[in-house]
């Protein structure tokens, strides 16, 4: 028999019980549907988290003090022993690497603030002014901090939106005093605001210049360096140039961690994938429940036409030409099922899309051709034990059978 | 060498416990273009024989030799060549796919033996004229009457030139005029050169057939051949 005709054969047959055959086909469309929808929204917010961080600036290299080798995730959550803490003199020395921009030391540690009656703990973060450049934060009103060498700095402070809201009110904030700690310092601008970015809620921080938060928090140590470098490419060399002047510094030992975007990205990248293939397998279950159904629904058909089967092997049909009808069948449904499954699934994405306008929830293409071959497959091997009870039946009995 | 030759065949079925000796110590020969009336009260083995004569059915002891050879030996794919390409089947119940049209129905030897479309269509258009159902090539069987159904499970069984036509009480679900005109067009079909046999209950079928194989229980009772003038 003729593919054409096998095909043609096939599908009349599937078309004759209508209401079989779009049942089967609903499940398999269910199953892909959710495939497709699943892998949208997990690579959705893969593809939202990337390009958050891509926006970050990636040619940002931070150095942590002590070794770990983690190279991965790790904000404020790096435990690795400290053999010899950073300093600003090493910031300084960094900065005369060749394919270093800018850097900014970071100084960190919780305190009291206060004004007019006003009284809560913040989060403060001693730097430098190449921090707006380095973190591309934005300032809303004033100034951001003054450019003063990295070892001296006035009582200055900026400070975030929310902080400003809640410290002043309705009150100007720019040069309104602020007491944090035992010190006094003068408001000189606040950022706009932005949200989460690299672990801290840039909305809720004080930032003040880094000696003298040193001071403050009675410390000469730096609790990270944030380094750019020139461009991405640079990014190679920055890192060697970085441990070698450390590595010089520091005795001859290699006591610091550098840390990537690419690294950072590239953990959320892998966890963010792994959880949409987790996903898109529970896609799949609903994918292998369905096989199921075309297991029964076509045992009904064979059993519903054993008499055509019957006549079928007396007009001259081999075992072979009425297992592959059978098979054609389960697959003609399998993929009739995908393409209406694939039509609900891109509906849902662009309903998600709308919904969720942030999150560029585009079903990837890996997973529709995945959920396409799952379910041609499925329904092929599904289709393989009633497709051989089909070809086994006896001519006479199943003649005999009455329809 | 006769077209077909029936040595010893046994054909016992097994009920539970029971033993059923459907067909016993067959022989049975027939040449080509013969016209075989078998008949015989109701459970004598007719239809057993008719199957077992088209490679529906095997016998469990014997020989059946077609065309000279020995076809109880064939693999199932041999015997469904066989099957397709010298035996046409028809019978009481019609048994015409119903979601298939008429000329559908006519073309499914062809179709499952491989022919190309075109052949098929010019053969099927011819058939339709011979047949008298080229009005009704597009009508399902639940469109047509019974005369016009058998016609076209007998237009459907011979469209692959069978040497031999196996036709199992073919008028026994139409009234006496259908069942007239389908006998005629089956003895047409022997009349040019197709070998025929038939069940039946008709007596006056048997009449007109050349040669009446009577069976009872199973076994040949009566093989009448006609008298050379
Ligand atoms: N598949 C079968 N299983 C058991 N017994 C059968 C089967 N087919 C036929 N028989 C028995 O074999 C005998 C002959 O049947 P059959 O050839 O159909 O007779 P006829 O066509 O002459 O009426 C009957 O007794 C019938 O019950
Ligand atoms: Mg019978």
């Amino acid at each position: 028999m003729r593919l054409l005709d096998t095909v043609r054969f096939a599908a009349g047959a599937a078309l004759g019980a209508p209401l079989r055959t779009a049942l089967m086909a609903l499940a398999m469309a269910i199953g892909v549907a959710a495939v497709v929808i699943l892998t949208a929204l997990g690579d959705g917010a893969r593809r939202y988290v990337v390009g958050e961080f891509n926006s970050l600036g990636s040619n940002l290299v931070i150095v942590l003090p002590g070794r770990t080798e983690t190279g991965g995730l790790g904000i404020g959550g790096l435990s690795a022993t400290t053999p010899r803490d950073l300093t600003l003199e090493d910031a300084a020395a960094l900065l005369r690497a060749p394919g270093v921009v800018r850097i900014a030391p970071l100084v960190v540690g919780d305190a009291e603030i206060s004004t007019a009656g006003r009284l809560r703990s913040v989060f403060v973060v001693g730097t430098h002014a190449d921090f707006r450049q380095v973190r591309q934060v934005n300032v809303a009103q004033g100034r951001f901090l003054p450019d003063e060498g990295l070892r001296h700095g006035g009582n200055w402070a900026v400070i975030g939106a929310t902080l400003r809201e809640q410290m002043f009110g309705a009150a100007p904030a720019l040069g309104a005093h602020l007491r944090i700690g035992d010190r006094r310092f003068r408001v000189i601008g606040v950022l706009e605001a932005s949200g989460q970015g690299l672990g801290m809620d840039m909305d809720e921080l004080v930032l003040i210049p880094a000696p003298v938060a040193q001071a403050m928090f009675d410390t000469n140590t730096l609790f990270r360096i944030l380094v750019e470098a020139r461009d991405r490419n640079a990014i190679p060399t920055v890192k060697r140039e970085i441990e070698r002047i450390l590595r010089a510094r520091h005795d001859g030992e290699s006591d610091v961690t550098l840390l990537t975007q690419d690294a950072v990205l590239g953990t959320f990248d892998r966890i963010l994938s792994a959880l949409t293939l987790a996903v898109a397998g529970i896609g799949a279950i609903s994918l292998a429940v369905a096989g199921i159904l075309v297991m029964n629904v076509m045992l009904v058909a064979v059993a519903q036409r054993t008499s055509e089967i019957g006549l079928l092997k007396a007009l001259g049909a081999s075992a072979a030409i009425i297992r592959r009808s059978f098979l054609v069948e389960a697959a003609l449904l399998s993929l009739a099922g995908a393409a209406g499954g694939l039509l609900i699934g891109y509906a849902g994405a662009a309903a998600l899309r709308v919904a969720l306008p942030d999150l560029p929830a585009d079903p990837p293409a890996w997973a529709v051709l995945a959920g396409l071959a799952t379910a041609l497959i499925t329904g092929i091997v599904f289709g393989v034990l009633p497709a051989r009870r089909a070809a086994r039946l006896d001519p006479v009995e199943a003649l005999a059978k009455r329809h | 060498m006769a077209q077909v030759e029936l040595a010893g065949i046994e054909r016992i079925f097994h009920l539970g416990d029971a033993e059923v000796h459907a067909l016993r110590a067959i022989d049975l020969t027939i040449e080509a273009g013969e016209y075989v009336a078998v008949m015989g009260p109701s459970g004598s083995g007719k239809s057993t024989l008719l199957n077992l004569l088209g490679l529906l059915d095997l016998p469990d002891q014997g020989t059946y030799r077609l065309e000279g050879r020995d076809v109880t030996s064939l693999g199932p794919d041999q015997q469904a060549a066989v099957r397709s390409g010298r035996i046409g089947f028809v019978f009481q119940s019609f048994h015409l796919i119903s979601r298939l049209s008429a000329a559908e129905n006519i073309a499914l030897p062809m179709t499952l033996a491989g022919i190309p479309p075109e052949t098929r269509d010019a053969r099927v258009r011819q058939a339709l004229i011979d047949f008298g159902l080229d009005a009704r090539a597009d009508h399902r069987p639940d469109q047509l009457s019974g005369g016009q159904r058998q016609r076209v499970a007998i237009a459907r069984a011979t469209i692959m030139q069978p040497a031999i036509l196996l036709a199992d009480e073919p008028t026994g679900n139409l009234d006496r005029a259908t069942g007239h005109e389908v006998t005629r067009l089956l003895e047409d079909l022997n009349t040019r050169g197709t070998t025929l046999i038939v069940v039946t209950h008709d007596p006056a079928m048997g009449e007109r057939a050349r040669r009446r194989v009577l069976m009872e229980d199973g076994a040949i009772r009566r093989d009448e051949r006609p008298t050379p003038p």
